[in-house]
């Protein structure tokens, strides 16, 4: 342990511990921006410096470990004084248009600045020209980057990917697409962690609300939006709801205020998916020498495209069912407005999603099965359906709580556990050993596959079927490790699930933005809940499942079951061609 | 007003020459991958402000080049900037008045010529192609990438075997660096922005005379697999014991009586202990390392015949044949290489030299070990005779002044033209051309031409010529390997040799006579991708943990210089010459380090590859 003292108080911590960690300890706050709990302590902003006795240059509190007997100030004149300097310089290189900026209000950099009392410029502003492409779903304007690095760390050192770094050195330099790659060029998974940790509005999920709004102008269109099961806990956190305020259905109520003629829940065809994929594991399972294996999940975007781009040889082990999103368009342009007796040309289907990859994945050139049209026109992450309701004066937690509309709004608890990692394992194993034995299994049977631990690995008999070895992991960082173990041999296993944002959808990249705060595990145990409390908790036994499949698929893995509900993920490439190092 | 005043500069004038220092070590301490447009702008900016304003070509002129290159680094112009750049330095060039402006406009014609596709890449695309690859500059131009900032903060902590320790994850002559390494490490030192470089070099004295005997790393699992190191010199014997720890069986083929290569034969004891030498082959060799020493490869045994013995060969057999004059006379007796009297001095076998006078031709640090050996074996009068200045002389100031402080006369701007000898064949004389220094080549090395002075006798009863040595590759040409122009290997930067499976080459027999340090580090690589050839993905790593940083001290003071024993009696014998730190000395020059594997881009980007 090591003795140091901080405004004059007396900390106890182990050696190693940083002075910020300390003084968090202490309850003594030091304001920090670039910082990143684990992942970015690079003292570049130099907001958490602090006075160290005996050092005339101030230390910065994020990277200096503690030593004992330290006298540390962190507030005295000369820590006030630059910590308002070099936020002036970090202004003076930001474009500061708060009233048009998303991030306006859930700005780390705005709360800091005015936090600091600074209401006037002793610079000059000079902010960087930016090149905005908005034909990805991740979208950089570079004037308003702060080069704290966050991006650079997360994408590195969380999802491996490395698409972010700086480029230039001196003066000019900035952060921007590695290896000098645009994003339309680099095999970025469009996962958004880098826009989830963002401090500033530099990077942002693409903004489709116009697109949405204008096909609810319009009169001609029906339009049908469905609902992905981690936005329903997450989606009250931007209006600071939680409980009975925060219920799913006050946000059914909030999506018809908007104007949508049909409000659908993604767990439907989360249940499809099951039935799907699930079969289609028994039909790999029982020819195991027919398949390369293992299966993987296919519902993840973002996994859908790294393993295209970062180990293309396993791309025949992806199910080749749909996502659900997907298999929601297809079925609504088809069996849904043959029922209603709308052209399916007429219809509008919306998804929200806690993602920003589904937004490319809806404009995948395979993903048109229905009609020819997109099966999905518009992907709104959780925060730009806020941010529509907010745009609409709407107050969701007033609002009565209304039930999805029918027939692709019922969704089982093995469903809604999709948005967490592991529930898309576990419903499956539900209905698997539903499928071989004809009895269902508890639906607490496969509880080892539940839980925050980012690699967990199982094995679960299914009688007649035999012993199923899987394996469940989130974010690409651990992904990447799975595939490793998977190409020397040191991983085996059957069945894969992958989410690429650590703790799956729960925190994906299209989620609330808390600045510092990781919510996944708080959003994934709401999940668990929702299933566990739900009245049906096995996919097999949704109502409205049974019907389309009596009413119009016929079966799992049938013909157009095959049509609508698989693809060939073969078909298209993660990396536009044609288009390298093109000058913007 | 006084009709004269003598010239005192102002106080004005004084703070900007301390400024001019301090930009001068600036640029010294200059990490590698910097935008060099930018650094051409801001050397232009600087080049300018030099300008009187006479003239319009100047004053003018080199603003509108700086606009011109600003705009460049914004991307805003398109290509046909670089044609109004290029015309507007050349008229700078050819019609300023003065070399202010002259050697501005050139300094960016040079860049515009030398780095066309930074140019051309800021155009197109906006975005530049220079990048920090690495952020810690001593690692980064350490040949072998040793974790300099790590072993120094362990000297401060006192941690001096784990020094040794963490040295030896990259290079396995930590002792052998620490006495004679060319430090290229220290070059780009970023506490030169305060004060001057660390003693990085002395520092690591400090930490291996002070370690004890350090015991090596645990080795892999045998596998069963043979390597054949043909050449026990530094670089033979760094890779032998990377694949010694790896698991493989290691044989070395050593032509002459012991192994050490120049670390024996080529550097003089005085620099480098002989026991000193013997205890770190010693260790090396304990990890299991057969060694057969007298070996010629391609005259006792042949390389086919090697090569079908063994899984994989590594050729490290350095540079150790001797480069003659050609002048009339070399046959003469008392004429001798340099390479020649090295060895014997290597094998212990000391001439006598009482009586006689000496005259060396060359400049390098060869020429200069063979002068002050000679001095030390008795010498009367040894002269050192040089065809360039003694600033152009390659090798390092330290070595020269070390040899005219111990009585060496240094004979310069003469070029040998003949040697004379008496009736009995013996030498008597070096006659030379005196020379006057000239045009600057390319590299801006100014060239010696004949002077119209007649010609010199310089007395001589030994000529030693150390103008450089050249590689025996006959035995290994015959079995088809590739000799590049210039008579060394043909060998790829990962050793690797074309279109010969299993054989890999490094070194001085690959790169011409260099450093031992870069002969370490082929050795390494070597090590690494014979692994790889084998099948196999060994790691070495050193597990040291590093200590935290300090809050560094930014206040400028000395760097601590180690010193030298008296010159009047280190002349006398062939012990070490250089005194090491004291332990004082060890812990203020290690609490200058400025951890740049932490401070700056380190902490970022990470300051440290903690194994390979």
């Amino acid at each position: 342990m090591v003795t140091l003292t901080i405004n004059g108080q007396t900390v106890q911590v182990p050696a190693g511990t940083t002075i910020l960690e300390a003084a968090e300890k202490a309850g003594i706050k030091i304001p920090t921006l670039c910082y990143l709990k684990d992942i970015n302590k690079i003292a570049a902003c130099r907001m958490c410096v602090v006075e160290v006795e005996g050092s005339d240059r101030l230390a910065a509190a994020c990277d200096t470990p503690v030593e004992e007997g330290l006298v540390v100030h962190t507030n005295t004149p000369k820590v006030r004084k630059a910590r308002r300097v070099n936020m002036e310089l970090l202004l003076s290189q930001h474009a500061s248009y708060c009233s048009t900026c998303i991030r306006s209000g859930n700005c780390p950099l705005q709360k800091l600045a005015n936090d600091l009392n600074i209401h006037e410029m002793p610079y000059h502003v000079h902010v960087a020209r930016g090149y905005t492409d908005t034909s990805t779903p991740l979208v950089r304007q570079a004037s308003k980057c702060i080069k704290c690095m966050r991006c650079v760390q997360i994408c590195e050192k969380v999802q491996t990917m490395g698409i972010w770094d700086l480029a230039g050195t001196g003066s000019r330099t900035t952060v921007d697409v590695s290896g000098n790659r645009t994003l339309k060029t680099s095999d970025c998974t469009f996962c958004g962690q880098c826009v989830t940790h963002c401090p500033t509005g530099a990077l942002t999920a693409r903004d489709d609300t116009v697109k949405v709004l204008d096909a609810l102008a319009d009169p001609e269109i029906t339009t049908v939006v469905q609902i992905a099961p981690a936005v329903r806990v997450a989606w009250a956190e931007s209006f600071g709801l939680t409980g009975k305020k925060a219920a799913t259905g006050k946000m059914v109520a909030a999506l018809r205020r908007l104007g949508f003629d049909y409000v659908f829940d993604t767990n439907f065809s989360a249940d499809l998916t099951i039935m799907e994929e699930g079969s289609e594991f028994l039909e790999r399972f029982t020819h195991r020498d027919r398949y390369h294996w293992p299966m993987f999940t296919s519902c993840c975007p973002g996994w859908v495209r790294f393993i295209k781009s970062q180990f293309p040889h396993y791309v025949d082990c992806l199910s080749t069912a749909k996502s659900p999103q997907q298999m929601f368009g297809a079925v609504a342009k088809t069996y849904f407005a043959e029922k209603i007796g709308v052209d399916p040309h007429r219809m509008f289907v919306v998804s929200i999603m806690p993602c920003m990859a589904k937004k490319s994945e809806c404009a995948l050139p395979t993903m048109r099965d229905a009609c020819g049209d997109p099966d999905v026109e518009a992907v709104l992450t959780t925060r730009e359906m806020d941010r529509l309701f907010r745009s609409d004066n709407i107050q969701p937690g007033d609002l009565p709580e209304e039930a999805f509309d029918s027939p692709l709004g019922t969704g089982t608890g093995a469903a809604v556990i999709f948005g967490a990692t592991g529930g898309v394992m576990d419903a499956a194993l539900r209905s698997a050993y539903y499928l071989v034995t004809g009895e269902n299994p508890d639906p607490d049977a496969f509880t080892a596959v539940r839980g925050n631990k980012p690699w967990k690995e199982a094995v679960f008999s299914i009688p007649g079927a035999g012993e199923i070895r899987v394996a469940v992991v989130s974010g690409l960082g651990n992904t990447r490790k799975l595939m490793k173990a998977l190409e020397s041999g040191q991983g085996r296993y059957d069945f894969v699930e992958v989410m690429a944002c650590p703790g799956g959808c729960a925190g994906g990249g299209g989620q609330p933005i808390h600045d510092g705060e990781e919510l996944a595990g708080k959003r994934e145990d709401a999940l668990w809940k929702l299933d566990q409390k739900a009245t049906i908790r096995f996919s097999h036994e949704n109502p409205e499942i049974q019907s389309l499949y009596q009413e119009f698929l016929e079966r799992p893995l049938g013909k157009k079951s095959h049509h609508l509900l698989h693809t060939d993920h073969t078909t298209w490439e993660v990396v536009e061609k044609g288009i390298w190092l093109d000058s913007n | 007003m006084s009709r004269l005043d003598i010239k005192t500069p102002s106080k004005a004038q004084m703070v900007v020459e301390h400024l001019y220092r301090s930009m001068e070590h600036r640029i010294e301490a200059s990490p590698p991958g910097l935008c060099p447009i930018d650094m051409a702008l801001n050397f232009l900016n600087l080049c300018h402000a030099q300008t009187c304003g006479k003239c319009v070509p100047c004053r003018v002129g080199l603003g509108q080049l700086s606009d011109l290159l600003h705009e460049v680094l914004d991307g805003r112009p398109s290509l046909d900037i670089l044609q109004l750049i290029e015309d507007t330095a050349e008229v700078i060039v050819a019609s300023a008045d003065c070399a202010i402006g002259v050697n501005a406009a050139q300094l960016v014609l040079t860049g515009l010529h030398g780095f066309r596709d930074d140019y051309e890449e800021h155009i197109l695309r906006h975005r530049c192609l220079g990048s920090l690859k690495n952020p810690v500059p001593c690692v980064a131009l350490c040949p072998a990438g040793v974790d300099i900032p790590g072993y120094i903060s362990l000297v401060r902590e006192g941690r001096y075997a784990d020094a040794v320790r963490l040295i030896r994850k990259d290079n396995p002559f930590p002792t052998a660096c620490a006495y004679i390494c060319e430090h290229p490490c220290e070059a780009r030192c970023r506490r030169q922005m305060v004060d001057d470089a660390i003693n990085i070099r002395g520092l690591k004295r400090f930490a291996v005379d002070h370690a004890g005997k350090v015991p090596n790393p645990p080795k892999a699992k045998p596998t069963g697999k043979t390597v054949t190191v043909i050449g026990g010199g530094p670089g033979g014997l760094s890779a032998a014991y990377y694949l010694a720890l790896m698991g493989h069986q290691v044989t070395i083929y050593e032509q002459r009586k012991q192994l050490g290569g120049m670390l024996r034969y080529g550097i003089p004891s005085y620099r480098f202990p002989r026991e000193l030498l013997d205890a770190e082959i010693a260790s090396i060799l304990s990890l299991g390392i057969k060694v057969h020493t007298e070996v010629e490869v391609g005259n006792d045994i042949s390389f086919q015949e090697l090569k079908k013995q063994y899984d994989c060969l590594y050729i490290s057999i350095g540079a150790h044949t001797d480069k003659r004059t050609g002048i009339p006379g070399e046959d003469s007796q008392g004429v001798i290489s340099a390479v020649e009297l090295l060895r014997q001095i290597g094998d212990g076998d000391l001439p006598d030299f009482h009586g006689k006078q000496v005259v060396v031709i060359g400049g390098g640090n060869v020429a200069m070990d063979v002068t002050r050996s000679s001095i030390r074996l008795g010498a009367d009068k040894v002269t050192c005779v040089y065809r360039r200045r003694q600033e152009d002389m390659t090798a390092l100031p330290e070595e020269v002044e070390g040899a005219v402080a111990e009585g060496a006369e240094l004979l310069t701007l003469q070029a040998p033209v003949r040697m004379e000898s008496g009736p009995d064949g013996h030498v008597t004389a070096l006659w030379t051309q005196p020379q006057i220094i000239g045009q600057a080549d390319k590299n801006g090395r100014p060239s010696p031409n004949g002077a119209d002075q007649p010609e010199l006798r310089v007395p001589a009863d030994i000529i030693i010529v150390a103008i450089g040595q050249g590689i025996e590759t006959h035995g290994f040409e015959q079995s088809g390997i590739k000799i590049q122009r210039g008579g060394t290997i043909l060998a790829d930067s990962g050793t690797h040799l074309p279109d010969m499976e299993g054989v890999f080459a490094g070194g001085d027999c690959v790169t011409g006579p260099a450093t031992v340090i870069r002969a370490i580090a082929a050795g390494k690589v070597a090590a690494a991708n014979i692994d790889e050839y084998l099948g196999y993905c060994h790691t070495i790593e050193a597990e040291v943990e590093i200590p935290a940083p300090h809050l560094s001290d930014f206040t400028p003071r000395g760097r601590v210089s180690t010193t030298e024993r008296e010159a009047g009696a280190r002349k006398m014998d062939f012990q070490c010459i250089e005194c090491g730190m004291t332990l004082e000395e060890a812990q203020r020059e290690s609490a200058r380090c400025l951890r740049c594997d932490h401070f700056g881009y380190g902490v970022f980007k990470g300051g440290r590859e903690e194994k390979w």
